[in-house]
């Protein structure tokens, strides 16, 4: 794997690798000294172009906890608000030399273009609404880690669909592990068309029993202005997951940051059936496994110095035949 | 300049001859050519077949028997193999100027329509500043004598600026000689401005060609909406963005009497308007382009908006077969290019950023051959009728090989094979939705009101 740009083009094989590479990061993680070398000497560059808390800052301990050397930019501060262009800053960032680039960007295709401008190895942390490939395989460990396996296994997507890259990346890694998976929110949020991907579609939470899964989505605020729902008080009463809808045998998700008192309540957020915790320590070394898989096995750049017996038996030596 | 009288579609601009005769176009030598052994087809004059076809003085002089015309002194071309069209004729393009001329400009422009096989564009208005004042018309047709390879008609905006809230002075502007009008670009939003304008079309003549979408169910999208999309996470536009706009100016033009040219259709609803509207007498006419004919939504899960982002967006394969339907049997009168050239700043950003639009002058014969011809979809009769459609719906003289009138001449080598994109282009701009593919048949020569406006670099003349 050279880019990690959408679970899309992750197969089933290339996520159990990373799976089971975060789960040595795990036991790593038990030990006083959470640190290993395997990126000593190698750059991570996160380019944050939206605010993001758990992702930025899991990328970020992921590098470090590797011993790479971490450069972190967000576009608010940097050149980007004197209106420099993404390739431009790619090109920038890439003087540098890294090993890799993390980027979040609010329009789908940005990670894709920027793996086109750049020799570092690209990871999509969320391309608008389009993919964010790190969160599903994050959810996919969580969840594998509490049953074992998804083969089979009933999870329901509930809230707005059509607005998430979690929704998409989250139905596709899914789907690939052998659950079988169904949408649910008011028709407005859930996207014409969707249903060829493979799932089910229904606009009602009725059958909600039959989940063995509830993956809840963030109900942004701003919607209600766009009509997509006619108030958030509405959307709770109707889409809400509260303790009277969850049963007491299904398991609860949430990518964050939640909306307390509005896609789920309160009770269930802090109910022992709730994987919201588990989702997000399950981020750093999923985030560590993405970085392993993508970096270690990967001769560092020529142009670098000093970076290991790669770059070394790399570099040209005087007197002899190129 | 006096007023004009009262044309609608049937006054004296109608009874022009010569494309000259409306449009403007670099005065040049007069062509004097003998195509030896071409095989002619022009399917609305009836001509079919191998011919020797001599120009004269810029004008079609005789059609003779294989090897039995006479070059009387003019250059001859072995044609042997090749086949010779009437020009194509393109009622959508734009050129850009004035205000961004580092995307095209009236030269460039025209060297492309010529590559690409046209003897005629009429260029849209949504230049920045609009096309909305007489002075405006006048400076673009002055440039257009200056510097057009093949004569360009230029449209006027129908509201002030494109701002959709007052009428441009449309009586003076076609005094000024703009061909038509039209807000291209941006929809009519008001639908009383939009009756307005259909109510001045009694007094001022010049059809009005209509960009069709209804900006609220549009929203932020930037492809169709559909399977694909939603896949993928963009915005998505609906069908009926574009199909509840058109039956809304389809009832208008029919209260009004009025006449409208629908641009660019994209949607199988769309096309169902189109076709009832017709069949109840409104006087509307509709163009399709060569990039909704050959290309689908599938191609936007590459996320490059350089070839694949336009509005109205690629549609889905049954829209896609719809307008092919519609294009056979006359629904689609004809083809125009929406040629829409972007600087490369402008496309090498994130699908959702990018600019809209993509070029397609000097690849849509090409294309469409390769696309729906060589694969028996359509004829090589239909689609060479269709390319030359798009000049009667602005009252432009149709180009045609008959003897005694203007010569307008596409050569091409039905069997020659290229790779777009490889040798540059003639336009400023490289959005071309074909980049990259391998397309077969290729314009070599363009001969435009008389005139020869383009010959292919590597076509060796066969001087017998």
């Amino acid at each position: 794997m050279r880019n990690l740009l959408g679970i899309e083009e992750v197969d089933r094989d290339a996520m159990e690798a990373i799976l089971e590479r975060a789960e040595s990061f795990a036991e790593v993680g038990r030990r006083d000294i959470k640190k290993v070398p395997t990126l000593r000497g190698r750059t991570v560059v996160t380019l944050f172009y939206e605010s993001s808390t758990r992702t930025s800052s899991s990328f970020e301990l992921a590098a470090k906890r590797l011993s790479a050397d971490l450069v972190s930019v967000k576009a608010a501060g940097s050149s980007v608000d004197k209106g420099e262009s993404l390739k431009d800053t790619v090109a920038t960032l890439s003087a540098y030399d890294p090993a890799a680039i993390v980027i979040r960007h609010p329009y789908a295709g940005a990670a894709q273009m920027v793996a086109g401008w750049t020799s570092a190895a690209v990871v999509n942390a969320g391309d608008g609404k389009h993919e964010h490939p790190s969160q599903a395989l994050l959810d996919v460990y969580t969840l594998r880690r509490k049953l074992g396996s998804l083969e089979g296994k009933r999870i329901w997507i509930v809230g707005d669909v059509l607005h998430s890259r979690v929704a998409r990346s989250n139905l596709i890694a899914f789907r690939r592990m052998g659950a079988e998976v169904t949408l649910c929110g008011p028709p407005t949020l859930i996207p014409r068309g969707i249903e060829e991907l493979g799932c089910e579609v229904t606009y009602s939470l009725d059958r909600l029993e039959e989940a063995d899964v509830v993956y809840a989505l963030r109900m942004q605020l701003e919607r209600m202005k766009d009509s997509f729902v006619p108030s958030l008080r509405e959307y709770a009463a109707t889409f809400q997951i509260d303790t009277r809808r969850l049963g007491p045998r299904q398991l609860l998700m949430h990518p964050g940051p939640v909306n307390r008192g509005v896609e789920i309540s309160g009770e269930v957020i802090d109910s022992p059936q709730s994987l919201i915790g588990e989702q997000v320590a399950a981020g750093l070394v999923v985030r560590m496994a993405i970085l392993y898989e993508l970096l270690a096995g990967r001769p560092a750049s020529p142009a670098a110095f000093g970076d290991g017996p790669a770059a070394e038996a790399a570099a040209p030596t005087i007197g002899q035949p190129a | 300049m006096s007023g004009l009288p009262p044309t609608g579609d049937s006054g004296a601009k109608s009874a022009a001859k010569n494309l000259t005769d409306l449009l403007d176009v670099r005065a040049g030598q007069p062509a004097d050519l003998l195509l030896r052994r071409a095989t002619l087809l022009d399917p609305v004059a009836g001509i079919d077949g191998v011919h020797d076809l001599v120009i004269r003085g810029g004008r079609i002089a005789e059609i003779a028997a294989p090897g039995e015309a006479d070059a009387n002194g003019g250059e001859e071309l072995d044609a042997e193999g090749l086949h010779a069209f009437p020009a194509f004729f393109d009622p959508h393009v734009h050129l850009r100027t004035p205000g961004q001329e580092h995307k095209e400009d009236v030269e460039t422009g025209t060297r492309a329509a010529a590559a690409g096989g046209y003897c005629g564009i009429i260029a849209m208005a949504n230049t920045s500043p609009p096309v909305s004042t007489a002075a405006d018309v006048a400076a673009l047709r002055e440039q257009a004598r200056a510097g057009a390879s093949v004569p360009v008609g230029f449209v006027a905006t129908v509201t002030v600026d494109m701002k959709g809230e007052e009428l441009t002075e449309m009586v003076e502007l076609r005094d000024a000689g703009a061909i038509g009008f039209s807000d291209d670009g941006l929809p009519i939003r008001n639908a009383r401005i939009m009756r307005r304008a259909l109510q001045y079309q009694q007094l001022c003549g010049g059809n009005i060609a209509l960009h069709e979408e209804d900006p609220d169910l549009s929203g932020d999208g930037v492809m169709h909406e559909g399977a694909v999309s939603a896949a993928i996470g963009l915005a998505g536009v609906p069908s009926v963005s574009e199909s509840t706009m058109i039956a809304r100016d389809a009832a208008l033009a029919a209260y009004e009497d009025a006449r409208i040219h629908v641009q660019h259709l994209s949607a199988k609803e769309s096309v169902d308007v189109v076709r009832a509207a017709k069949a109840a007498g409104v006087r509307i006419s509709a163009e399709a382009s060569p990039h909704h004919l050959c290309l689908t939504d599938e191609e936007v899960r590459s996320l490059d908006p350089r070839r694949f982002k336009m509005n109205p967006p690629l549609r889905h394969e049954s829209d896609r077969q719809a307008l092919i339907a519609a294009l056979r049997d006359g629904t689609i009168e004809c083809i125009a290019t929406d040629h829409a050239p972007h600087h490369l700043d402008e496309k090498e950003v994130p699908y959702e950023q990018a600019a809209m639009g993509v070029t397609g002058l000097e690849t849509a014969f090409a294309a469409l051959h390769t696309e729906l011809v060589l694969p028996g979809v359509i004829d090589l009769a239909l689609l060479v009728e269709r390319l030359a459609g798009g000049a009667a719906p602005f009252d432009v003289p149709r180009p045609t090989l008959a003897v005694g009138s203007e010569a307008n001449v596409a050569l091409c080598d039905l069997a020659a094979e290229w790779t777009v994109g490889e040798d540059g282009y003639e336009s400023r701009s490289s959005n071309s939705w074909a980049e990259g593919r391998t397309l077969t048949g290729r314009v070599l020569v363009t001969v435009a009101a008389g005139q020869v406006a383009f010959r292919l670099r590597s076509f060796s003349l066969g001087v017998a």
